[in-house]
Parts: structure tokens; C-alpha cells; sequence
């Protein structure tokens, strides 16, 4: 790639928006996915108790919808930066390559 | 333990493979040996189906085969639904399938704690790598890494550290191979280990990445069918109520605890252990480690990112990661069903146990007696050879991922200098898939006796410390230098497998030194080794003046644009 086409897109209004709102919402989710995991983690290491109370008069404990969670929200994150990603920010990259390009 | 393997040791021991074990794990891990059971004609013959069938996709495969892009990444030309379900079937082991179910029968919430640790890398692969691995590779990670740096020093560092995980993971599922079909099929060790190596060399030698792409489909789609079908008819049992079929395992448990002599109370006790967390993870910081090691190491794994090479474009390759995270969260949830209802129908049945009440077979049969249970012998039949199918889709995509950084990053870019000629290059990945066949099934009949539960984590450990800071450094941060990523690279990879020698699991449990001797006393090296990876980098890249760092820090730019518009990336069939 040559340095005219990179400083060409870099200086960009278009992409400098692309780049901004793609980081932003990576590194958010990435922190959302960190906070979620690492938070039941040490819930697991320091409260253990917690996790084993009973939801109501059965044995099911407030452990299971908690594990079950992280395990649907980690496909659900997922599915969110992957459909902004493949809509959004794909127009706009479109948008950048083809006036770049022309 | 010392040196004495059985069948839960090699591949699928959690207890060791998690250090952090506790009672119930070890208890687990000692529940029986790898006898060689009676021929089983049923799974034998699924299987030979099963040849059969992925022979004929490799003969296709062979024809499409022509150029090194072929080989490597199938031409680019698969699709983000099909490499999903592939990636799926490349990160879904016979350990997480068997042993996971194992550790939920025998632990129960334990287990599923373990299982969200693999599932929860995929999210941070979307976010911060798989467009920018897709736009910067062509087929290594290696590619992506050396974008900009010196090539030889980078190559040679993502080679080593592609080679020693690829190596770790090898000879655990060759070990577990072995043992698991000596347990399922009643063949011998040797031929066991023979079988997959012959079966992974014709796919992958004839058919390329096409084959081992398909080959690794179809197993998914199997395992992911049958493990529906078992959680459904455990449901159904229950008029689907999950409350239900934890009450029932409670009182289970809680009886087997009562017949071993507890008090009521410790009885009951014990038998509600299973729905909270329990010996699973003791100190923090194995905890934090270890999910560390699980978190990063799946970004770091260099067969998992070589599938990002055979998507078209940065569209596909986020929905191959979103198919992947899909399925793979949904095979977890199987296999926590399948672990309760393991309690309920395996625990109960004297058919399927043994005189001191353990499992017929070892502790990671849980899955297997229940397919029994559910399904009859035919049944039986099917889940024994989608284990052996299982098996050989991953070794096979090892081994494709070790052969290509043999041939394209030490072969055509080391030694011929990026001049390579691609029929010579094809060559030479097809000789060192050879050559890796022959070194796996020597490995694998080498450490057959020995305890190699530590592998897997390992393997994990090395691809969190060395492959993936190296990875993220090059491609986010701009004053990253080709001295500092080797360096830094190389630095988390001695330190993730030195803090692993001295670490309980091989410490103790391989090399036998007595009990508390350990330097080094947590469950995962992580922790540290990825630290030192990361500061490593940082620090020998700042302290980088010579002309290269200038040269490594101008390519930045270039590389930046290029990584997130996709402008002069590899195009589907062209490259």
C-alpha cells in the first residue's frame, strides 16, 4: 500500500468517524466481557456461599442462572459488536475504500 | 500418580489439568483404568462409515487442491456459517466433550465454571483480532505479526511458538486417542494411535485445508446432534424441568454420600455440593491465572486463527466467529445437561459400575454410559465413533497449522527469503505433514504411559504468554519493534513453560518430587508468564533505537489502514 492512499484515508473525516466509534465500541464490550467473567470468577474464589443460596423452596441455587448467563451473555455480546460491525462500520469502510480508490 | 497414566490422565484429567483440582477432581481422575474392552462391532462400523464417507470428501478436496493457497486455507473460498461451525469443530475436543461432562457428574457446578473459561476468548477474538487477522494474513498469524517487522527474527518466533503449542496439544489428544479407543472400540493402543495419525495424514496431506475444513464440519455437526439428542432425552425424563433433575441429583448424591458412611446432615450436605462451587478453584490468583490462560490462550492458538485466513472478507470472518461462539456456548450447556444427567441415570445403574462404584471403564465415561442409558447400543455405537471422529478433525487441523509454518514462514520466508516457488513450497508443507504424522504417532505411543494431563493447559498457557501479547502488540500499538515482539515473544514462552515445570502439576504429579515441593505453587502460569510477555515487548521496544525500530515504527500507518479497511488485503481466490 503507498503512503499517498494511507495519509489519503487516514486524513479522512469518514474514517477518523469509523475509527472512533469501532474502538470505542470494541473496547467497551471487551471491558463489559472482562468485568462480567473476572467479577464471577472472584465470586467463585470469595463467595462461595452466595452462589449456593436457593432460589426458593427447590434446590436450584442462584449459581446456575448466574453460570448460565455468562454463558449466554458472551454470545449475545458477541452477536451485537458482529452485527453493528457488519452493517454499520462495513458501510462506512465501503464508503471510505471506494473514495479512496477512485 | 507418578508416571502411571490412565485414561482420565492424558487428555481429559481436569483435575490436573486444572491443578487447582482438589479431593473430587483427583478422586475423579483415579476412577479406573484404560482396560481394553470387549471389540464393540456397532461403533466400529459407524466409524468406518464415518472413513468412508470423509475419504470421498478428501479424493474431492485432492482435486480442488492445486495451489499452496488451496492447501493452507482452501482457496478463501468458505463461508462464514461453514467456518463457524468448523472453528467449532476444531476447538471442541474430546476432552471438553468427555471430560466436561465427567467434571459436571462429578462436581457439578465445578464443571460449568470450567467450561465458561473456554467459551469466554471468543468475544475478545471478535473485538480486538479477527478483522484485522483476516485483512493483515494471508496464511499464517505469523503474516499478521510480521506485517511490518524484520521477517526472519518474527518467523522464526511465530514459528516456535506455532511448533511447541501445536507439539502440547498433539500428544495429548494422540495419548487420549489411544486410550479413549482401546476403552471404546477394544483395539489396541498402538493401532489406536496408528489409525488417527494414517487417517489425519491422508486428509490433510491430500485434501489440504478443504478436507480438514469439512472433516471438522461433519464432526461437529455429528457431536452437536448427538450431545442434543442425549440432553433432550434427560430433559424429557424430567418433563423437562431442570428443577426436577437437580433434585433428583441432589438426592442421589446425597444417598451415595449416606451409603459411604456420612452422618444425615454431611450427608446432605455433600449431596447439595454440587449446585454451588466447589474445590474448583481455591487461592484467587490460580483463579485468575488460569482464567487468563483460557481467556487469551484461545486468541493465541495458531490452529483457531489459521481458520480466519479461509473466510473471503472481514464480513465472514466476524460471522464465523459469531457461528463458532454459538455453537460452542450451546455444546457447554449440552454438556452440563449431560453431566446431571450422568448423576441421574449412570450413577444409578449397577450395569455401568464397577464393584467400588466407580465407572465401568474410568471416570470420563459419564457421557458414553449415558448414550447407553438413553439410546441403546446403537446409540452407543454412534457416540463412540463420533469420539474417534472428534478426535482426528483436531489433530488433523494441528497438524495442517504446524506444516504451514514450517513451509510458509520458515521454508518460503526464512530460508528462500518470501521467493519461494509454490509448487516447491506446497512440497515441503506436505513432507512436514509427513514428517509431523510420524512424530505424532512416535510421541503418541512414546507417552503412552506417562502423565501428561498438564499438556492441554500448557499448550494454553504458551499461546496466552508468547503468540497472542506478539499478536496484539504488532497489530494495536505502534511503537511495538521487531526486537521488542521477538524478545517479548520469546520471554513469555520460556517463562509460561518454565513456571510450568515447577508448578505442582508436573512438579509433583509428573516428575514425582514430593508433595509441596513445587517453586512455583499456582495452577496457571498465566498470570506472570503473560505479564512478562507483555512487558517484555513494551520494554524492549522503547528502549529499540536502532534504524529497524524507526523503519518497524513508520510501518505503522500502513498497516493500521490497511488492517481496518481492508484495502490491499489477500482476496478470496487470489492469493
Amino acid at each position: 500500500m503507498d503512503t499517498d492512499l494511507t495519509t489519503r484515508i487516514l486524513n479522512n473525516p469518514k474514517y477518523q468517524e469509523l475509527r472512533a466509534k469501532r474502538w470505542a465500541f470494541g473496547w467497551w464490550l471487551t471491558l463489559a466481557m472482562l468485568v462480567v467473567y473476572y467479577g464471577f470468577i472472584l465470586l467463585v474464589a470469595f463467595n462461595k456461599p452466595f452462589l449456593a443460596t436457593r432460589l426458593g423452596e427447590g434446590v436450584t441455587t442462584i449459581g446456575m442462572p448466574i453460570g448460565l448467563g455468562v454463558i449466554v451473555f458472551t454470545i449475545v455480546i458477541t452477536g451485537l459488536y458482529v452485527r453493528r460491525a457488519n452493517s454499520e462500520f462495513d458501510a462506512l469502510t465501503e464508503q471510505i475504500v471506494k473514495g479512496a480508490l477512485k | 500418580m507418578r508416571g502411571r497414566c490412565d485414561i482420565v490422565c492424558p487428555l481429559l484429567s481436569l483435575a490436573a489439568l486444572l491443578g487447582v483440582g482438589g479431593a473430587a477432581w483427583a478422586a475423579g481422575a483415579d476412577l479406573g483404568q484404560a482396560e481394553k474392552q470387549a471389540t464393540n462391532w456397532t461403533a466400529i462400523s459407524m466409524f468406518a462409515v464415518f472413513v468412508v464417507g470423509t475419504l470421498f470428501i478428501t479424493k474431492w478436496a485432492a482435486a480442488r487442491t492445486k495451489s499452496a493457497a488451496d492447501f493452507y486455507t482452501a482457496g478463501g473460498g468458505i463461508t462464514g456459517f461453514q467456518n463457524g461451525l468448523a472453528i467449532a469443530g476444531d476447538y471442541m475436543s474430546a476432552a471438553s466433550f468427555l471430560g466436561i461432562s465427567a467434571a459436571v457428574m462429578v462436581g457439578g457446578f465445578d464443571g460449568l465454571i470450567y467450561s465458561i473459561g473456554f467459551l469466554v476468548g471468543w468475544p475478545v477474538v471478535t473485538f480486538l483480532l479477527a478483522e484485522r487477522l483476516r485483512n493483515l494474513g494471508k496464511f499464517t498469524f505469523a503474516d499478521v505479526a510480521a506485517f511490518r517487522f524484520e521477517q526472519t527474527p518474527v518467523r522464526v518466533f511465530a514459528a516456535s511458538g506455532t511448533l511447541v503449542v501445536v507439539a502440547f496439544y498433539l500428544i495429548a489428544q494422540m495419548v487420549g486417542a489411544g486410550q479413549l479407543i482401546k476403552l471404546l472400540f477394544g483395539l489396541e493402543y498402538w493401532i489406536a494411535v496408528v489409525i488417527v495419525g494414517a487417517l489425519m495424514m491422508v486428509y490433510v496431506l491430500f485434501g489440504g485445508m478443504t478436507a480438514t475444513t469439512w472433516v471438522q464440519i461433519i464432526k461437529a455437526g455429528l457431536l452437536l446432534a448427538g450431545a442434543s439428542f442425549m440432553a433432550f432425552m434427560v430433559l424429557y425424563s424430567f418433563g423437562f424441568s431442570t428443577e426436577a433433575m437437580f433434585a433428583k441429583a441432589v438426592e442421589i448424591k446425597t444417598g451415595i454420600a449416606s451409603a459411604a458412611g456420612k452422618a444425615p446432615g454431611e450427608a446432605a450436605a455433600q449431596g447439595f455440593a454440587i449446585m454451588g462451587p466447589g474445590g474448583f478453584i481455591k487461592d484467587p490468583i490460580s483463579a485468575i491465572s488460569f482464567g487468563m490462560a483460557l481467556m487469551f490462550g484461545t486468541a493465541g492458538l495458531p490452529h483457531i486463527l489459521m481458520r480466519f485466513f479461509t473466510v473471503p472478507n472481514a464480513k465472514e470472518a466476524r460471522k464465523s466467529v459469531l457461528w463458532a461462539t454459538t455453537w460452542i456456548g450451546y455444546f457447554y450447556i449440552l454438556t452440563f445437561i449431560i453431566g446431571f444427567g450422568a448423576i441421574t441415570f449412570v450413577l444409578t445403574n449397577p450395569q455401568f459400575l464397577d464393584a467400588k462404584g466407580g465407572l465401568l471403564g474410568g471416570g470420563n465415561m459419564a457421557a458414553i454410559h449415558l448414550a447407553n442409558a438413553v439410546g441403546g447400543n446403537i446409540f452407543l455405537g454412534f457416540i463412540s465413533a463420533v469420539a474417534f471422529a472428534t478426535i482426528l478433525a483436531v489433530v488433523a487441523g494441528l497438524t495442517l497449522s504446524g506444516a504451514s509454518a514450517v513451509s510458509h514462514d520458515l521454508y518460503a520466508t526464512v530460508f528462500k527469503k518470501g521467493h519461494a516457488d509454490g509448487a516447491m513450497e506446497l512440497r515441503v508443507s506436505r513432507l512436514t505433514t509427513v514428517a509431523l504424522g510420524i512424530v505424532a504417532v512416535a510421541l503418541g505411543i512414546a507417552f503412552e504411559k506417562q502423565n501428561i494431563a498438564f499438556m492441554v493447559s500448557l499448550a494454553f498457557a504458551i499461546a496466552a504468554s508468547a503468540n497472542f501479547p506478539v499478536l496484539l502488540m504488532s497489530v494495536l500499538w505502534k511503537d511495538c519493534t521487531t526486537r521488542g515482539a521477538v524478545i517479548g515473544g520469546f520471554l513469555g514462552l520460556a517463562s509460561s513453560v518454565l513456571l510450568t515445570i515447577v508448578s505442582p502439576s508436573v512438579w509433583e504429579a509428573t516428575l514425582g518430587h514430593p508433595k509441596d515441593s513445587a517453586l512455583f505453587p499456582y495452577a496457571s502460569p498465566a498470570l506472570f508468564s503473560m505479564t512478562i510477555g507483555f512487558v517484555g515487548i513494551w520494554l524492549f521496544s522503547v528502549l529499540d533505537r536502532s534504524r529497524r525500530a524507526a523503519q518497524d515504527r513508520a510501518g505503522f500507518l500502513n498497516q493500521q489502514v490497511r488492517s481496518e479497511t481492508g484495502i490491499g488485503a489477500a482476496g478470496a481466490s487470489g492469493h
